[in-house]
């Protein structure tokens, strides 16, 4: 009935310790977070010390580790500049992405790399995002329209352009949403604020021409309205977001629409 | 909540994402929510005020003063509010954390038969003050 322990699968314990090789200038110490699926077994924490002289960020460290002490560490990176959202992962404790973290905004002493929290983890710091996908794809993330496609492109005033910034711009990095306690909950129902900031993006489309029904789709108990305005993910997003105030957003346009 | 959702191997994970659709039911909740909670602001204000005058009060100068019609009415305002939104609240805690489908479903139903319990309660004490005064008169 209620859950008081963790599950057995979800105890990590301690594992291997990677010293700091001969002639290291400027060492720190990385927990990493690492679990494989064909070893099966509980996670462990292995311990790398990693020569961070000439390294900017997280991310630059974890390939270093890959490349120079432990081929084995998985990840998933790919533009390394913040733009694709792959390298999401818990760093100190806060979701953010491993790029665009700054070895100098952490604080002095170890560093500990987890994956996205309250997902189930494919291996080491990649978590199943399946789920997070899914429910993107359940908003139709696409421009809705009953009107006949014109010769060219359909016109958007640069006020009505303007109310797409702070949401176009998010990369679908999942760092809120698994941050959010609400989700953590109730993932299988709760959108989850990336998602519900998406959604917002389309209904405040001037040329999107289902709004009604976009917002038919969230005037649901779970879908929208577990959001209980923690504001996890505004905190949390690294690209500066403000998911919650989409999400209020919304909820206003539901309420303008009835009242 | 068991497994994660979307570890299903047959089902696609946007049918599990999609599953029954929109229950329709959420502003309406989200809005009186918002409307007990205003209302409550000036009422608890006024309740505490009129405790302040009924602390030395003896028994029959209480009874006379919930009896005045405007006190009256207001304390089963106050009640009513006070109970819905309480209800209210309690219910999205449950939702959030009760996981177990019966119990979730019977605490819910036992939510909902207290709060208006509750309410019908108070609502029925004061109006027996009210008409006991009045009859007096």
């Amino acid at each position: 009935m209620a859950e008081f322990t963790l599950p057995k699968m979800s105890k990590v314990r301690k594992g291997k310790h990677h010293a700091a090789k001969p002639g290291a200038k400027n060492v720190r110490s990385f927990h990493v977070y690492r679990w494989d699926p064909d070893a099966g077994g509980n996670p462990r924490m292995d311990t790398y010390e990693v020569d961070v002289a000439g390294s900017a960020m997280v991310l630059d460290i974890l390939l270093k580790i890959k490349d120079e002490i432990d081929p084995t560490l998985t990840l998933r990176r790919s533009c390394r500049e913040g733009v694709c959202g792959s390298c999401s992962m818990n760093i100190d404790g806060e979701n953010t992405l491993a790029c665009t973290k700054g070895l100098d905004e952490l604080p002095q002493g170890p560093v500990s790399v987890y994956p996205l929290p309250h997902l189930p983890v494919v291996k080491d710091l990649v978590p199943d995002l399946r789920h997070f996908y899914a429910q993107y794809a359940s908003i139709q993330p696409w421009l809705q329209t009953q009107s006949a496609a014109g010769s060219r492109e359909r016109l958007q005033s640069p006020d009505d352009r303007k109310k797409l910034d702070g949401l176009y711009e998010c990369i679908l990095c999942a760092c809120c949403t698994a941050a959010c306690p609400s989700s953590w909950w109730n993932p299988d129902r709760f959108l989850g604020p990336a998602v519900l900031l998406q959604a917002n993006r389309w209904i405040v489309d001037s040329r999107d021409e289902a709004t009604g029904e976009r917002l038919d789709d969230l005037d649901d108990r779970f879908k929208l309205y577990r959001c209980h305005t923690i504001m996890n993910c505004t905190n949390t997003c690294p690209k500066g977001l403000n998911p919650a105030k989409a999400i209020a957003g919304i909820k206003q346009l539901l309420v303008s629409r009835t009242v | 909540m068991s497994a994660y959702p979307g570890q299903d191997s047959l089902r696609t994970p946007l049918k599990i994402a999609r599953a029954l659709g929109p229950g329709r039911s959420g502003v309406h909740h989200w809005w009186l929510q918002r409307v007990t909670a205003i209302a409550l602001i000036p009422l608890s204000i006024w309740f505490l005020f009129l405790m302040g005058t009924l602390v030395h009060a003896s028994y029959p100068m209480v009874l006379a003063t919930i009896a005045q019609p405007v006190q009256a009415v207001f304390l089963m305002v106050l009640s009513v509010c006070l109970f819905w939104h309480g209800a209210l609240g309690l219910q999205v805690i449950i939702e959030d954390y009760v996981h177990t489908r019966w119990l979730e479903i019977t605490l819910q139903v036992a939510l909902s038969f207290g709060a208006i319990l509750g309410a019908l309660a108070c609502v029925l004490a004061v109006l027996a003050i009210w008409l006991a005064g009045a009859a007096q008169h």
